[in-house]
């Protein structure tokens, strides 16, 4: 068995140092613009402070992986560009990519420069990554969210020596990545295009006397009453009427969590474990990657999992392993 | 690339219509509805492919025998061995095919097809490439505004088509949400999505419209209607129209763009009009006007 890389998120330098010194193997950021998908006020890095997290995590063995995984507006490709030169400058370890134009720009103008395809391509079948890989020299795939384990195993044993990298932990979109349009539909901005999904400017909290209301674009995402948390209303975890009846149509709050099935996923043949969660703390990162680090460690000796409970930083306390259950659909 | 009379689609039926109705409603659009091309095929669920494909054979035939265009639309999410056998088929087809997803643009191995608006196109960098794999005609995604439209056609080689009506189509998923909201699982979802041909409406907790449910893709609740930007949109260079097929007269409803489109109609005429031809829907053009979806900006 191959022993997977870990793969963590880090939305600040501080994270970043929490991440390294947890365990991780790998450390993805993103730059502080509308070039990658996690593009929230306060978050990412600097050219300056991207190159301090490089040299930090080099120096003690870890590689850091730079998310430009928004897709470059028409006619204004230079904000981009200048992301994938400026990465390949600083010496990240690879670029996470999604759109077809900025990884053909990537591959031309970098040829050295190691491509990720980001869960915002979607590539879902042999033949998507099988395209990436042999045009673009796409080293390594992050599958997206809507793939059983034993599908996964199959995509593996079909484009060898492609690497995958599957989300282990965090939020969990219910729709192929990339490819919805929801967001943008209640409020103009979207994951594709801007870097965000159910963006904060948009979320309004109104106080009633059965409890709070959440809505987003105006569009109320779900209700809670006095005793309920209020949680954030990220639009596909919302309540919502259906056929006359109410309920989470497309999915619970809730966060993935593939603690109990790492060994299915190792024996899947993955190449990397991704925890979601650039825009979560310090002390989140820390738990997370502390936890899977163990989990990993422990199957790789034949041991038997660690039971940790990670409830407390998970979404409503809920956990699930999403698509990866074939139940789950 | 302009033209001088802009083309108009008819996409694909996006739901699941029992096979008759779904092949009476071609045989009808062959017959009757003033569109260039016409899309056939399943998007949304492989599931629902073996009840129509019996029926694929004689719609081709009737719409060649009309003169107008025949497309074959491919899956947009291709996950299992059996879809992507089926996406090599349709790549092997004599008749031009629509790519939904990437992996039968790239399976077409350079002949021409036409890239369909669920693969990501937003910028120029991208549409080059797709036209490099061969792509044709190029429908763009729908968040895109009418900048962002103008501004891919004036560096096009493909004809660039726009979705200009219907419910949109807004996200895939692995995942049914009709069988969900029936408490059924997907693998025994007993093909409930055939209940609600327009699609299944869902509302917030407030009982305000917001999206609309088939199957496993989730969809605008409002209509697209683009009458009020379709000749602006000619002018900037958009070749083609997209009319996503509903349950409403589509012949009228493309009449109505087959008229503004030639002058014939003042657009808030046509809006007027499309309105009794679809009872009880709401539209919506706020992306083309580089605003949420579900807006409506009046044009007058």
């Amino acid at each position: 068995m191959m022993r997977p890389e870990l793969v963590c998120p880090a939305g600040t330098p501080a994270a970043l140092k929490s991440a390294v010194d947890a365990g991780a193997d790998c450390v993805y950021v993103g730059f502080r613009d509308e070039t990658n998908a996690r593009n929230f006020p306060g978050l990412n890095f600097s050219r300056k402070e991207l190159g301090e997290a490089i040299a930090y995590a080099h120096a003690k063995g870890a590689k850091v992986l730079v998310a430009i995984n928004t897709f470059p507006r028409a006619g204004q490709p230079e904000l981009w560009h200048r992301a994938v030169d400026d990465a390949a400058r600083l010496e990240a370890d690879a670029v996470i990519l999604a759109d077809i134009g900025l990884i053909e720009y990537a591959a031309r103008s970098h040829p050295g420069l190691r491509l990720h395809l980001s869960v915002q391509a979607a590539a879902s079948n042999p033949d998507a990554i099988a395209f990436y890989a042999g045009r673009y020299g796409v080293k390594r795939v992050v599958l997206p969210r809507v793939l059983t384990v034993s599908e996964i195993a199959a995509i593996n044993a079909r484009i060898a020596p492609v690497e995958t990298e599957v989300f282990v932990f965090g939020g969990l979109c219910v729709m192929a990545e990339g490819r919805c349009a929801l967001s943008s539909y209640a409020t103009g901005q979207s994951p594709n295009m801007n870097g965000v999904c159910s963006p904060a400017g948009e979320v309004r909290y109104t106080e009633t006397h059965e409890g709070v209301t959440s809505e987003l674009g105006g569009f109320t995402i779900n209700k809670f009453s006095r005793t309920e948390p209020a949680g954030y209303p990220t639009l596909c975890k919302g309540r919502f009427i259906a056929r006359d009846k109410a309920s989470y149509l497309f999915e619970e709050p809730t966060s993935l969590n593939t603690l109990t099935i790492l060994p299915d996923l190792i024996k899947a043949g993955v190449t990397a474990f991704k925890i979601e969660g650039r825009q979560r703390g310090r002390a989140y990162v820390a738990a997370v990657v502390q936890a899977f680090r163990q989990g990993v460690d422990a199957v790789m000796a034949g041991r038997p999992l660690p039971d940790i409970d990670l409830d407390r930083i998970t979404e409503g306390g809920k956990q699930t392993t999403g698509a990866y259950e074939k139940a789950w659909r | 690339m302009t033209s001088s009379s802009p083309k108009l689609t008819l996409g694909p039926v996006l739901f699941n219509w029992k096979p008759e109705a779904l092949r009476d409603f071609y045989f009808r659009m062959a017959d009757e509805a003033d569109v260039d091309t016409i899309h056939v095929g399943e998007v949304v669920c492989s599931k629902r492919t073996p009840f129509f494909d019996p029926f694929i054979p004689e719609v081709v035939e009737r719409v060649a025998a009309s003169g107008k265009q025949v497309v074959l639309s491919s899956l947009a999410l291709i996950m299992t061995d059996r879809e992507l056998a089926q996406a090599r088929d349709l790549a092997a087809s004599d008749i031009l095919v629509e790519a939904n997803d990437i992996s039968v643009a790239a399976l077409m191995g350079g002949r021409p097809f036409v890239a369909g608006p669920l693969l990501n196109i937003y910028n120029e960098g991208t549409l080059a490439s797709l036209e490099a794999m061969g792509a044709a005609r190029i429908c763009l995604p729908a968040e895109l505004s009418a900048d962002a439209v103008a501004t891919l056609a004036a560096g096009a080689k493909a004809e660039i088509e726009v979705q200009a009506f219907g419910r949109l189509p807004l996200a895939i998923s692995a995942r049914c949400y009709a069988a969900r909201a029936r408490n059924l699982s997907k693998d025994g979802c007993q093909y409930v999505c055939a209940d609600d041909p327009d699609g299944m409406d869902v509302e917030t907790l407030d009982e305000v419209p917001f999206l609309a449910v088939n199957g496993t893709q989730t969809m605008s609740y409002h209509h697209m209607d683009l009458l009020g930007s379709v000749a602006g949109l000619a002018d900037s260079g958009i070749s083609r129209f997209r009319l996503w097929p509903q349950t409403f007269d589509m012949v009228r409803v493309a009449e109505l763009f087959r008229a503004v489109l030639a002058g014939r109609m003042a657009a808030d005429e046509a809006e007027a009009a499309l309105v009794p031809l679809c009872p009880g829907a709401e539209f919506a053009n706020g992306y083309i006007h580089g605003k949420a979806g579900h807006l409506f900006i009046d044009t007058d």
